[in-house]
């Protein structure tokens, strides 16, 4: 019941995508979600558009998973194309009704910031879905590395990201096993108002917290007995490298920002 | 109280990369007073069957029949079946929640609507049931408690609502040889004297051997031996085949066997391969 949640959920296949650098594929999306606000028009939008049908086909990652991760947004998605619509003023009246009032222009611009709601969810969705949690991790660490000079705890927060990431998949098992057991003693969680419901998550919510805080001891315990020390002086299994593949996925995206830019202005 | 089930298949993560088939035409019938041994290998399905007994998981195809109405039907009342259908889950300790064992143990009863009066002695009862002490253990809170206790209230916690059937799964995974002990015991009372309908899923042959009237074998989702203890014991081959093994008392007497000893084939209690090994002494012995 609660494993239709994507946001962050690595889809496991093998492509193109998948075995590009995670440092690449952050720095892409970054470049990504900039093309997204340059844009200013349908124009701009098509050919972002285009990007992002060909990076979904190339990694295998079929276009059900990525409408899937569009859903928790729906409500806010509705309300910028509802708000634009109605507050937006124009020249053009479609219709005009009472205190309503729609214009072409106000559709056109709800229609414009709604898609960029989209494409920002997309595209970092697409980053998560090719890109496992400990990858980005990875990625996120060698990135921020450079700001260690100023004592930023890059590695601290990669290490505490990557142990985040890693325990979501556990504590919703956990939670959906929880759940079940109070379920079979006859506890009911989806029926009565706001306070009864909230006070039936705690027979849930306790031994949830008492299994977080006994794994937490645990992985702490198993990692100091690893010799965990910190990120000083530690190495890697895998080393990541730059191949031909990232350098083309750059300039992929620089040639995307080009035209994007270009696009602006001749237009 | 009869539970039927008709060609019930289960997979998870439907319509993704992902999909699994757990279980695959699985077909079986739990009469009244059975001790039914749930057996299969890590990942053969048996937690998954056990969870559709009592309705927390939907089948993909197939029925559950209970008393012979479907319990994925649209008009049937799951949350009473769930109550006649007690599930303990792999390891309940951890589902321990309230300040107070006694509590604990009252949130199923208090979950049926019961009188603060009936609620009390439901505790009392459940408690007796696992071997715990009332007075010592019910106003302690279920985080002081040894594991081997915490798992004895957690199902106490479900014995409190008198199910009519009584599904555990894995009831003695990681708990030691005494804990183990007092689990068993207490099941065969429960079995033996309040003639509560057992389902137990266990990978321990030993267990099997000493409590099971009947024992189902699973592997890779599908029924592969449905019979007596007896029966399914004594095809060892077929056991090992499927990456299980048989109790070390049916190991044992096969190796006495092949070692040329006159003994029947199918024993797998302890208590029966001591007998015949005691006949086989005395006869030996000339007086």
């Amino acid at each position: 019941m609660l494993n239709n949640i994507t946001l962050g959920q690595y889809y496991p296949v093998d492509s193109r995508i998948h075995r590009l650098d995670p440092r690449t594929k952050l720095i892409c999306a970054i470049v990504f979600i900039v093309d997204v606000f340059l844009a200013d028009s349908f124009i701009g939008y098509a050919i972002l558009l285009a990007f992002l049908y060909a990076v979904t086909r190339l990694s295998n990652v079929p276009f059900k998973m990525l409408l899937r991760s569009l859903k928790p947004l729906r409500m806010i998605l509705i309300l910028t194309f509802l708000l634009n619509l109605f507050f937006t003023q124009g020249e053009t009246v479609w219709i005009e009704w009472w205190i309503i009032r729609i214009t072409k222009e106000a559709f056109l611009q709800a229609l414009f910031y709604s898609l960029r709601l989209v494409f920002l969810v997309a595209g970092t969705s697409l980053l998560t879905l090719t890109t496992s949690p400990v990858a980005l991790a990875d990625g996120i660490e060698i990135l921020l590395s450079p700001l260690k000079i100023i004592h930023f705890p890059a590695h601290e927060l990669a290490m505490m990201m990557t142990i985040a990431l890693r325990f979501i998949p556990t504590l919703l098992e956990e939670t959906d096993k929880i759940m079940k057991a109070q379920m079979a003693r006859g506890a009911d969680f989806e029926s009565g108002n706001l306070i009864t419901r909230a006070k039936a998550m705690v027979p849930l919510l306790v031994p949830l917290f008492v299994s977080a805080f006994r794994r937490a001891g645990d992985l702490a315990m198993a990692m100091e007995s690893r010799c965990y020390h910190g990120g000083e002086g530690r190495t890697r299994l895998r080393v990541l490298k730059i191949t031909r593949a990232d350098r083309i996925a750059m300039l992929i995206l620089a040639l995307l920002t080009v035209c994007v830019v270009l696009e602006g202005m001749l237009f | 109280m009869s539970i039927e089930i008709r060609h019930l298949t289960h997979c998870y993560s439907e319509g993704s990369a992902l999909r699994t088939v757990a279980l695959d035409d699985v077909s079986l019938t739990i009469h009244d007073g059975d001790f039914l041994g749930i057996i299969g290998h890590t990942g053969s399905g048996k937690s998954t069957l056990v969870q559709h007994l009592n309705g927390l998981l939907k089948p993909t195809s197939g029925q559950v029949l209970i008393n012979g109405e479907d319990l994925n039907g649209e008009h049937v009342n799951r949350k009473a079946l769930r109550q006649k259908i007690g599930l303990v889950f792999q390891y309940p300790e951890y589902q321990l929640f309230e300040e107070t064992v006694a509590k604990d143990i009252a949130f199923g009863p208090k979950n049926q609507g019961l009188s603060a009066a009936e609620i009390d002695e439901r505790v009392r009862f459940a408690l007796s049931c696992v071997h715990l002490e009332y007075d010592e253990v019910a106003e302690k809170s279920p985080f002081e408690l040894s594991g081997g206790q915490m798992r004895r209230v957690a199902i106490a916690g479900v014995i409190a609502m008198r199910p009519e059937v009584l599904i555990l799964d894995e009831p003695t995974a990681g708990l030691d040889p005494r804990g183990r002990d007092s689990i068993l015991t207490m099941l065969e009372e429960l079995h033996g004297q309040q003639n509560t309908t057992i389902v137990m899923v266990s990978h321990s042959m030993d267990d099997m051997a000493r409590l099971a009237t009947r024992l189902l074998v699973l592997s890779e989702g599908k029924v592969v031996a449905d019979g007596t203890p007896r029966e399914i014991f004594s095809r060892e081959k077929q056991m090992v085949s499927i990456g299980l093994g048989v109790p070390a008392a049916a190991q044992l007497c096969s190796r006495l066997i092949a070692a040329g000893y006159d003994l029947p084939s199918d024993l797998y209690r302890p208590e029966e391969l001591r007998e015949h090994l005691l006949r086989l002494w005395k006869e030996a012995r000339p007086c």
